[in-house]
């Protein structure tokens, strides 16, 4: 019975992404190559002082996003420090410099990641002007860089990657905007709050009282869904009430997640004239995503033998199926959000949502930052199938050379040093360790260490979803995670857009007898194969110390 | 220096797209959209409020989404009352107990409630479901499972001196079934449940 219900609403998911990945990939890749302005976009091109159809070189385009986001990151900073002077404050104080920090980094990264309680920290100004903001932000950045990457793989001996402005305008003008102005619209008819109330005191029926939250809920929830942000209003996130209300909006909440990651490849494989590479693509994340949706179902329906029946951190409305499809799709996209508290998850279930960030968050992964994952991964594929086949790797007509393998190579260990190496200085210097042990982690033994595993891993994947127990509000975790945040976006990013740069430069190879498909099954599995065990084999050792060792003993 | 005098130019283009961006998306389109939410449809905008049935001027008794404890100051169940989950229903504090399955802490709490609800209810332990034992992700889950309604429906009638078909036709009246038969799970939401029950009760 459970098992049909959560095929049903896994079917129902799946429906919705076939009939529109297909439209809104190619709007997206219209969206990118289009030549004509709309008037507000003329408008903010000339108040910006930038010509839209000058392109950039990779370098500039690279000057461009990592300036945008220091000035991002700044601004939060300070929008956090003088709280006090802003309307609808609700009365609370300046967020204190590590926490303002921590915050600003993670939203700026996408990541979401949060150290604090929202309703004794953050207004609504803070919430709206600074945090919303950098939902639309940092996803429309996501995106620009995985478009540059697309034209990379496009270009033939170009010099340019596009116009890191034009490509910021036009994903919230053409794409975020108005997605997350509908996505609010559903939400907020299926009972998602958007009001300026603050909180309101109420008598209960009981005969005790009430305090009953407000803020302007459902427009800050698209963007934290569709931008795959996840950085909850509430601290108990997409669990929430005022959230999310009932069965029918989590599964919009899902669909907002996945729509723009599951929709990229088509824009991909239109952008470079070979839908076929598109759906390669597309059909390694969708098998990656089935096979990790089941297997996390199938753990917490296990654990549901024991005696909290899997119902500790659920809701009663969203059950085990409704909770693991959320958290699947929410640590399989960089999101984070959740319906269910992932600490309380059985440990195998739990160990899931780890590992799907260990993925490295490509199946389908962020706004545009899974489609970039993924095709870094598709160039070490294709450089892997060559060697064994013995000819020259080539990628969608591009040879992958020292160069291109290098920075691929390069993007590939950059997540799993931080993770490793923020959960190893944690627990080796004796000094943190202490207040790790003391104040931190939530849990002891085994389950501990899995919560500062899962906040490193959330961190340098720029997740943002965390075993919640854990306290994070420290001035170890919220430098040492706000550095995990920063490396783990920009890293790669530098990166991708330098492969973009290289690989734009380079002329087509054309197409022979001896080229090797890259649209095959055989190589969307060496692809999916690649992917796993590059992964298994990094992570498997500090998986057997925490979930491993405390689910299977 | 072309390097530097081009970084030059680009802080004051982002400065400039920061300030437009914020004003559009971060206080034109939330104050907008309130607007509209608020006159279209001001009641869901503001939380599903009910009142609760009898009281003077229909004051509001809180939300139909946000669950209400129904014990006393110490935490002690009200049996005059269907009880929420466990929990504090502080609706200025959400969250769960974060406790993980190998928790000793958890466990001896699990036993501690089972223990307290099959006393309250007068039924064997191994009989009370899993969501009468555990927290909610939210610390607000408004409902229960019918189960758990049904299993208080005795309880409830005899401590208010109703008969039991009458508070069990509450439960039946209650229990909301999976959106379009395959959404989420069963549930009943046990301030509308009591706020039935008040009325049938006056």
């Amino acid at each position: 019975m459970a098992g049909w219900l959560a095929l049903g609403q896994f079917l129902a998911v799946a429906l919705v992404l076939a009939l529109v990945h297909r439209p809104l990939g190619d709007y997206l890749a219209h969206t990118y190559t289009s030549g004509k302005d709309l008037a507000p976009e003329r408008g903010v091109y000339r108040m910006l002082g930038v010509a839209p159809r000058s392109g950039q070189t990779w370098q500039s385009y690279l000057r461009s996003v990592l300036v945008f986001s220091a000035l991002g990151v700044l601004a939060l900073y300070l929008l956090q420090r003088m709280q006090p002077l802003l309307p609808a404050s609700l009365g609370l104080p300046a967020v204190p410099e590590g926490l303002a920090f921590n915050t600003a980094v993670s939203f700026v990264t996408n990541t979401n990641w949060q150290s604090y309680s929202p309703e004794a920290t953050m207004g609504y100004a803070v919430q709206a002007a600074g945090l919303a903001v950098q939902n639309f932000l940092s996803a429309a950045v996501g995106l620009c860089v995985a478009l540059a990457l697309v034209r990379g793989f496009a270009g033939r001996g170009a010099q340019t990657i596009g116009n890191f402005w034009v490509d910021l305008t036009r994903s919230v003008t053409r794409v975020l905007l108005p997605g997350a102005a509908l996505g609010a619209l559903v939400l907020l008819l299926g009972g998602v709050i958007q009001n300026l109330n603050g909180f309101t005191e109420v008598a209960t029926l009981a005969g005790g009282t009430q305090s009953i939250p407000g803020g302007p809920v459902a427009t800050q929830e698209a963007i934290k869904l569709l931008g795959t942000n996840g950085g909850g209003f509430f601290n108990a996130n997409s669990a929430h009430p005022f959230e999310n209300p009932n069965a029918f909006t989590s599964l919009v909440s899902v669909l907002l997640m996945l729509i723009i990651p599951f929709s990229l490849p088509r824009t991909f494989g239109t952008m470079i004239g070979d839908r076929r590479q598109g759906y390669a693509i597309l059909a390694a994340m969708a098998g990656i995503f089935v096979l990790s949706l089941a297997t996390m179902t199938a753990f917490e329906f296990a654990a549901a033998d024991g005696p909290a029946g899997s119902m500790e951190g659920k809701e009663t409305r969203f059950g085990i199926a409704g909770s693991t499809l959320f958290g699947s799709t929410s640590t399989l996209t960089s999101t984070g959000a959740v319906n269910s508290m992932h600490d309380s998850f059985g440990a195998l279930g739990g160990m899931m949502a780890m590992l799907n960030m260990m993925l490295g968050e490509i199946a389908p992964g962020g706004v545009g930052s899974g489609l970039y994952g993924m095709l870094v991964l598709a160039v070490v594929a294709a450089f892997v199938s060559g060697l064994l086949v013995g000819r020259t790797p080539e990628y969608v007509g591009k040879k992958i050379g020292p160069r291109e393998i290098k920075l691929a190579c390069l993007y590939v260990l950059t997540m799993p040093a931080l993770v490793l190496a923020g959960t190893s200085l944690s627990f080796a210097l004796p000094g943190i360790r202490t207040e790790i042990e003391e104040t931190s982690m939530l849990n002891d033994g085994q389950h501990g260490f899995s919560e500062v595993l899962y906040a490193f891993t959330s961190a340098a994947n720029n997740n943002g979803s965390a075993f919640a127990g854990l306290t994070a509000n420290t001035p170890w975790l919220n430098t040492a995670l706000g550095l995990a945040m920063l490396l783990g976006r920009f890293l790669p990013i530098i990166f991708v857009l330098a492969l973009a740069g290289t690989l734009a430069a380079q002329d087509k190879v054309p197409v022979t007898a001896g080229t090797l498909p890259t649209h095959r099954p055989q190589s969307v599995l060496v692809l999916s194969g690649v992917t796993v065990l590059v992964t298994a084999l990094t992570f498997f050792p500090v998986l057997a110390l925490g979930p491993l060792a405390e689910g299977l003993i | 220096m072309t390097t530097f005098r081009s970084t030059a130019r680009q802080i004051a283009v982002a400065a400039k797209a920061l300030a437009l961006f914020t004003l559009l998306l971060g206080i034109a389109y939330p104050l907008l959209a309130t607007a509209a939410a608020q006159t279209a449809a001001g009641h869901l905008a503001n939380g599903s409020p009910v009142s609760a049935a009898g009281s003077a001027g229909g004051n509001a008794a809180g939300s139909v989404l946000l669950g209400q404890s129904f014990t006393d100051s110490s935490g002690a169940a009200l049996p005059q009352w269907f009880q929420s989950r466990p929990g504090t229903y502080d609706g200025a504090a959400s969250g769960g107990s974060n406790l993980g399955p190998s928790s000793t802490e958890l466990a001896a709490a699990l036993e501690d409630r089972r223990q307290a609800v099959a006393a309250l209810e007068s039924v064997p332990p191994e009989d009370v479901p899993a969501d009468a034992l555990t927290a909610s992700a939210s610390g607000l889950d408004p409902h229960i499972s019918p189960e758990y309604a049904y299993l208080q429906a005795a309880r409830v009638a005899r401590v208010r001196e109703l008969p039991e078909p009458a508070v069990r036709a509450l439960v039946d009246a209650a229990v909301q079934g999976r959106i379009a038969g395959f959404l989420g799970e069963p549930t009943v939401n046990v301030l509308e449940l009591n706020m039935a029950l008040q009325e049938l009760d006056t």
